[in-house]
């Protein structure tokens, strides 16, 4: 969020007018002075730390700003008029703020552009500049004067601004801050109406906007913000004052530019960039208590009470060493109470995971925030910070002459954005766009172009793990994943997108290899194992912080992986209370949480890719699925495909497989690389392909649907039994879209739907084949128990019921000699399990009862 | 001489024109200690990148202005921490540059006969300009003699002569000089090395050039400009003036724990401004460690002996273990294992042995102090529920201090970590001892460490040796499982053991030492011929037996064959190695299975 609230604890400041303040000499930016040119007075550590008391040699300019504090009424009389430096804005407070609107709108400092840096004018074309054309310098003179060190000329670059705010329009605008404004008028003119209603005096302008309205200011915005900005503020403050001449704000608008493209990494940032706005990402990892910096000390004369204050310059408050009034010397004390501070926090912000090359610790850089940004943030934040780099140079003992050669960096920040808020509230999916070059989604498209686009990923997908195409293929529609749709007008909410895999097989058939593999591919995938993970661990818990005493809610892995994979191995291993947190995420793609005094529901839109193994730790192929697998059909039901990783045991196999094998133990990188798919082009395809490919449903497409469905239910109906849910279509919908992304196609066309159906018959196959009889029998999956069984349970139970009849009048039997009967008589071999089954059976009908040992007819 | 010009303009060109004739005349940090040392002298060190701080910028060029004449003096600030009197902050031919700074700790689990000898063979090369007191004219030979006038190592029990001594004096000096360490003075800072009771110097390392080449646990030897102002050292004032740390931005960015961490006093961790850093790929010092022609000569020599060796190594080894032949092949092969290359997540030519049924009381101990003696680092982690449960094996950022604190799982490539689960009781491990479990696990499983950076996890990639002893199957997956079956039952294990160790000469145990340090870096190929017999003999053994030949048995068994070749000097697999290795296999399956059935006739 960068919309400023008021500052909680900050005191108002009365101020005029910003930028500037005459009697002031050059700006001292240290590192970066070569590229300014600029010639300084003062030969002092800009930021050497003095206490008040300490009278340090400041040159004689420096008393004469101290007292040039220009909204005083006493106006001072000190300021030497004919200095070079001197010099008055159009705007300078001889007008006051921007004429009529302004009137009591106080303007705020802005300590992150380091409020007190003044901006001189210089006249480029008279030299030396006479004083007096330059106090006076009207717009019309203007045209030649530059503020010391820069090119930026106040008067055009605030023309340049305003027309800016009133002419620009983008159109194809998708931003969230830009929601509900109409994208064909004027958008920032939009924002200050906006800002008239809501009376938050912050103005956000994307530099990016800036920059493709006119490339010179945005450049001149990067490379001397410290002076730019405040121009922008005036050229805002200007224009709004004049629109809405009625509306009451807070203090003065500010201009906050966000998303300066200089640059993204903390890593690429180097001296070049020192004194330059700068946009870079990282996390939050800790945030200091507000620090209150002194803005302006208050003295006041021990003798005659005259009150004097004193701005803070470059981090430092020269004391005033003669009252003015009584010119007593060394009178004057500091009364803390009366001085103005402004609020300040350290942030300390480290790279982004993804943004680090392998092998090396991530960077971590110091941020400054100041007034209303101050609590922006927390720990653990994703952000994107704007503002301005610093370097000051260390001073290790005050003592010492000798200077530490190092500088300290930090940024002051303009603007906070968060990278991840969009997440927590759900508003679109697509907030982290990857960049792609022209280059890439050249390559991007011409892969895609080829016929065996298909194959060819999937076979680069974890090229070490051999064969079982079709589990790989699996999975690379998994990462692909359907088509959200919507359907929260008709009251069914969102449409799971996501696909769901389970894979089930012995152990060390690589599965957990696999998971790996998916779990290094996807940018948000997380990995855990049924055996280590909790339920608290998966969705989310309530946790008191600390330092803060607040409560935080710590999302689980469910969560964190929104948008991406969750892999879980050891599936089996988990135990049911943890299992049943699945179910919603697996179907409703959310996360319900009441716990500790908040409820709330977290999205988890994350497709689950689970690794079990059989029951018997080693696959009876005598069993169904359900049986050696025995999870609760309810959420076996959830998984679009379920795929059996089993040692096939052929022949011909098993040469392939040891020529994979061997091969691995003695190819060189460079072979390997040249049979297989880069890892980097797989997962740039796979996100643009998420990203940027929405495929529908064609005519034909849907027909194929429909006619695989009633297929489906044809098949079991011819047994009396119903074999395919909606759920099994949905499936279907979903993987036919997924490859259809594959293709990089917009439509969903009969040949995705055919793959959909052959993948889902060949997971399928394997899955609810009834071993009994070798048929694929859907049941199995639904009910647990194939029809065959089903048919053959029926069987025993008659059988039995048929030879207790026969038995005659005969209230109790012993149970063993029943059984033993029962065996005698059926032809089929019937295990004691069966007959225990019938016989519960039989309790249900109220036909008999167990007791211990015996049978009772009722 | 190179002349300072050269110095400043190419500072790189005059350290690598030293190499071959007199980088041994370069002190190492690791030998000599600090305060024999000269500030700003070239120095060497041999250390792991334990840390890498955020980069810095300094004034790369400065302009100083004498108080008395005025005169504007240009300075480069690169190589020093600290500028002349004068600085001219404002000038404007300053020029800022960046570097960076690597928190550097001597190699973690260094075994102290590398150290011994790489300390010998320094001191043989005799400095020209010595500025070292007592460390000139020192030989190898004359080494035993000289030893008392040794700073270092004043102490040590010295009374072995010459010959088959000298072993013996190794050995027991092994333990000795873990107290002579010449940084006793640091205990009160913590130093941040990876495994406990690590004595040396750690060196804040700053580096200029090619920052992007160094990675997290790289193994280097620095050439570098010592740097050990005192200026350096900070003075954290407990109780400044508030008003101070609210005006100075530079004072409130840093905690104290963070100015300890980063900015340690400079005569317990110096600054070593980097000229030149060379990767390690090994740290014996019995090797030469140059890839150079120098370093293939001494290969192919050494080939032809290696049968040899391996032979006299494996008799060693098989008295070691308890006259288990079969044991001792398989602890040779783990000892020459290393993960060459990964295959996305699947690291390749790792091999993790499970000793299983390991005699209890010290046995495991004496073991590992033999395995100790043959590898050049190592380290024996005791498995027992207390360590489990407080030891810290990850590393994990701390945001406080902002540095990476060190585990124990932070080592170099190549280390053998000895895992001793013998020492394991029953109990219970609380969450902090599944954490490290699970972290043992990873490692074995997939040579990966992941990092705890507190809001995320970083993997750091590993290459290192895990032998597991325990008394049954271990409960950390294993890539092979041998269970021990002495032969001899020794009434007094420490004094066999002993008396082994005794036997064995000096230069023999140093051959050893080469031996195994070599045969990893070998090159090794599969024919394609040998190929196509591999996979037939897979398919063969698969329709006999499917259920009990996998994938994973054809995983291990092709890095049993490419070790047990690498093993006799040979860089191809042929036919008869793949045979051997497919040999010795069924007979480490059988007496897993006979071990198997053992058990399970037992309840």
């Amino acid at each position: 969020m960068s919309s400023p609230t008021s500052t909680p604890g900050g005191r108002k400041r009365n101020r005029d007018d910003i930028p500037v303040t005459p009697g002031s000499d050059g700006l001292v930016s240290p590192p970066s002075q070569r590229r300014r040119g600029q010639d300084s007075s003062n030969g002092d550590l800009p930021a050497m730390p003095t206490s008040p008391a300490t009278d340090i040699a400041s040159p004689a300019v420096h008393d004469t700003s101290l007292f040039s504090s220009p909204r005083r009424s006493v106006l001072p009389s000190e300021v030497d008029m004919s200095s070079p430096l001197m010099y008055g804005t159009p705007s300078s407070r001889v007008e006051g703020t921007p004429r009529s609107g302004v009137r009591g709108t106080p303007a705020r400092q802005r300590p992150d552009l380091g409020s007190i840096r003044k901006a001189p004018q210089v006249d480029l074309h008279s030299e030396p500049p006479s004083a007096d054309g330059a106090v006076a310098s009207e717009q019309a003179v203007g045209q030649k004067l530059v503020i010391w060190g820069t090119d930026v000329n106040v008067g055009t670059c605030k023309e340049k601004f305003q027309r800016f705010l009133q002419r620009f329009i983008d159109p194809t605008s998708n931003e969230d801050e830009n929601a509900g404004l109409d994208l064909n008028e004027p958008l920032y003119m939009q924002k200050l109406e906006e800002i008239s209603v809501v009376g938050e005096p912050v103005l956000n302008v994307n530099c990016g906007h800036v920059q493709s309205f006119d490339a010179d200011l945005y450049r001149q915005l990067i490379s001397y913000p410290q002076e730019v900005i405040p121009t922008f503020d005036m050229a805002v403050n200007e224009l709004f004052f004049e629109r809405f001449p009625d509306s009451i704000l807070e203090h003065q608008i500010q201009v906050r530019p966000y998303n300066a493209l200089k640059t993204r990494n903390m890593r690429s940032l180097n001296p070049e960039d020192i004194d330059q706005m700068i946009t870079i990402s990282g996390m939050v990892i800790r945030t200091s208590q507000l620090i209150p910096e002194m803005q302006e000390a208050f003295f006041q004369c021990q003798v005659c009470a005259f009150s004097t204050r004193v701005e803070v310059d470059r981090g430092r408050i020269a004391e005033p060493a003669v009252c003015r009034n009584c010119n007593t010397t060394h009178s004057l004390a500091l009364i803390h109470n009366r001085s103005v501070f402004s609020d300040k926090q350290m942030i300390k912000v480290q790279e982004s995971p993804d943004d680090m090359p392998a092998g090396q610790t991530p960077h971590t850089t110091i941020v400054y925030a100041h007034n209303d940004l101050v609590d922006k943030v927390q720990p653990g934040d994703r952000i994107n910070i704007t503002g301005i780099y610093r370097a000051v140079p260390m001073r290790e003992n005050p003592r010492q002459s000798n200077v530490k050669s190092v500088y300290k960096t930090h940024i002051d920040v303009i603007h906070f954005r968060k990278t991840d808020e969009k997440r927590l509230h759900g508003l679109d999916e697509d907030s982290d766009q990857k960049l792609f070059t022209e280059e890439r989604v050249q390559t991007l498209k011409e892969l895609a172009s080829k016929p065996d686009v298909y194959d060819r990923l999937s076979s680069a997908l974890a090229p070490s793990i051999y064969e079982h195409e079709d589990i790989k293929k699996g999975i690379l529609l998994q990462l692909f994943g359907g088509t959200r749709k919507d359907f929260s007008q008709t009251g069914r909410g969102n449409f799971r997108a996501e696909v769901n895999i389970l894979l089930c097989g012995d152990p060390g058939t690589s599965k957990s290899q696999l998971l790996q593999y998916v779990f290094n591919l996807v940018p948000r995938g997380q990995y855990t194992s049924g055996k280590g993970s909790s339920a608290v661990g998966l969705t989310a818990y309530v946790m008191k912080d600390p330092e803060t005493k607040q409560l935080v809610l710590q999302t689980g892995a469910l969560v964190l992986s929104d948008n991406g994979i969750c892999c879980i191995d050891e599936f089996d291993k988990m135990s049911d209370s943890t299992r049943s947190v699945l179910h919603e995420v697996m179907e409703q793609q959310t996360l319900s949480i009441a716990k500790a005094g908040i409820i709330c529901q977290l999205n988890a839109r994350t497709s689950v890719l689970a690794a079990a193994n059989p029951v018997e730790s080693q696959w009876n192929p005598k069993k169904t699925t359900i049986e050696n697998i025995q999870l609760p059909h309810t959420l076996l039901s959830r998984f679009d495909l379920i795929f059996l990783m089993l040692d096939p045991q052929d022949e011909a196999y098993d040469r392939r497989l040891a020529h994979h094998l061997v091969a691995l133990y003695y190819q060189s990188e460079e072979q390997i690389e040249e049979e297989f798919l880069d890892m980097a082009v797989l997962k740039d395809y796979i996100a643009y392909a998420r990203t940027y490919i929405n495929p529908r449903l064609n005519e034909e497409a849907s027909q194929a649907l429909i006619e695989a469905y009633v297929d489906m239910r044809k098949i079991g109906s011819g047994r009396g039994m119903v074999s395919a849910y909606p759920r099994q279509l949905e499936s279907l919908i979903r993987l036919a879209e997924a490859h259809a992304k594959v293709r990089f196609s917009d439509k969903v066309e009969t040949i995705d739907v055919e793959e959909a159906k052959r993948l889902h018959r060949e997971a399928l196959k394997q899955s609810a084949t009834d071993p009994r009889t070798g048929f694929v029998d859907i049941s199995i999956l639904t009910t647990g128990m194939s029809a065959t069984a089903r048919k053959r349970k029926e069987e025993v139970v008659q059988a039995l019921k048929k030879m207790i009849q026969s038995k005659g009048k005969t209230p109790a039997m012993k149970y063993q000699q029943l059984f033993d009967d029962l065996r005698g008589q059926s032809e089929a071999a019937i295990t004691k399990d069966m007959f225990e089954e019938a016989l519960r059976a039989l309790a249900d009908e109220d036909y008999l009862t167990v007791t211990g040992k015996t049978v009772r007819l009722l | 001489m190179p002349s300072s010009d050269d110095w400043i303009n190419k500072p790189l060109g005059v350290v690598e024109a030293m190499f071959g004739k007199k980088t041994h005349a370069v002190p190492s940090l690791n030998d000599v200690p600090l305060h024999y040392l000269k500030p700003n002298s070239l120095v060497k060190f041999r250390c792991l990148v334990q840390d890498m701080f955020d980069p810095e910028f300094y004034m790369g060029v400065y302009e100083t202005v004498d108080p008395s004449t005025k005169a504007n003096v240009l300075r480069c600030g690169k190589y020093k921490d600290v500028t002349e009197c004068g600085v001219d902050l404002n000038s404007r031919n300053t020029v800022t540059a960046e570097r960076q700074t690597f928190y550097c700790v001597p190699i973690p689990g260094e075994s102290p006969w590398a150290k011994e000898i790489s300390f010998l063979s320094a001191a043989r090369v005799v400095p020209s300009t010595s500025y070292v007191p007592s460390r000139q004219k020192r030989s190898y030979e004359e080494d035993d003699d000289d030893m008392d006038t040794q700073p270092q190592k004043q102490r040590e029990p010295h009374t072995e002569t010459h010959g088959n001594g000298d072993s013996k004096r190794q050995e027991t000096e092994a333990p000795s000089s873990q107290t002579t360490a010449p940084s006793d003075t640091s205990s009160h800072l913590d130093l941040n090395f990876p495994l406990p009771g690590e004595r040396g110097p750690a060196c804040l390392v700053k580096v200029y050039e090619g920052l992007d080449s160094f990675k997290l646990n790289d193994t280097l030897e620095i050439y570098g400009i010592l740097s050990v102002n005192p200026v350096l050292t900070v003075i954290v004032y407990p109780h400044r003036d508030p008003s101070l740390l609210l005006l100075d931005p530079t004072e409130s960015m840093e905690t104290p724990e963070e100015q300890r961490a980063h900015d340690p006093p400079a005569s317990l961790v110096p600054r070593l401004h980097m000229l030149y850093a060379r990767p390690l790929q090994h740290n014996n010092p019995l090797l030469p460690s140059d890839p150079t022609e120098d370093q293939s000569a001494f290969v192919s020599s050494f080939l032809v002996e290696m049968a040899s060796v391996r032979a006299e190594l494996l008799a060693y080894l098989t008295h070691v273990l308890l006259g288990d032949g079969l044991a001792a092949e398989y602890l040779l092969l783990h000892l020459i294992s290393n993960v060459y290359t990964r295959r996305d997540v699947l690291p390749l030519g790792k091999f993790t042995l499970n000793l299983s049924g390991c005699p209890l009381n010290s046995y495991t101990e004496r073991l590992y102090q033999i395995i100790q003696q043959l590898v050049p680092c190592s380290y024996r982690l005791s498995m027992s529920l207390h360590t489990m449960n407080s030891m810290r094996l990850v590393p994990k950022k701390d945001y406080v201090a902002n540095r990476l604190v060190s585990g124990a799982l932070q080592l170099a490539r190549n280390t053998s970590l000895f895992l001793d689960e013998t020492q394991l009781e029953q109990g219970q491990l609380d969450s902090s001892g599944v954490r490290n479990i699970t972290a043992l696990g990873n490692l074995i499983s997939w040579q990966k460490v992941d990092y705890d950076f507190s809001y995320h996890q970083m993997e750091f990639p590993c290459n290192i040796n895990v032998l597991v002893t325990s008394e049954g199957r271990s409960l950390l997956p294993s890539d092979c499982q041998v269970p021990l079956q002495p032969q001899v039952t020794p009434p007094n294990m420490e004094e066999y053991l002993t008396t082994i160790h005794m036997a064995q000469f000096t230069s023999q145990i140093n051959k050893f030492r080469v031996y195994l340090s070599l045969a990893r870096t070998l090159d090794y190929s599969i024919s394609d011929e040998v190929t196509k017999a591999v996979e037939d003999d897979f398919v063969d053994m698969r329709k006999d037996d499917p259920q009990s030949v996998t994938a994973e048995d054809l995983h291990r068994m092709l890095v049993v064959a490419r070790l047990l070749s690498l093993s006799l000097g040979q860089t191809t697999l042929s036919r008869d190695g793949w045979m051997r290795a497919k040999h010795i296999d069924m007979l480490r399956r059988s007496r897993t299975e006979q071990q198997k059935s053992l058990n399970g006739n037992e309840p």
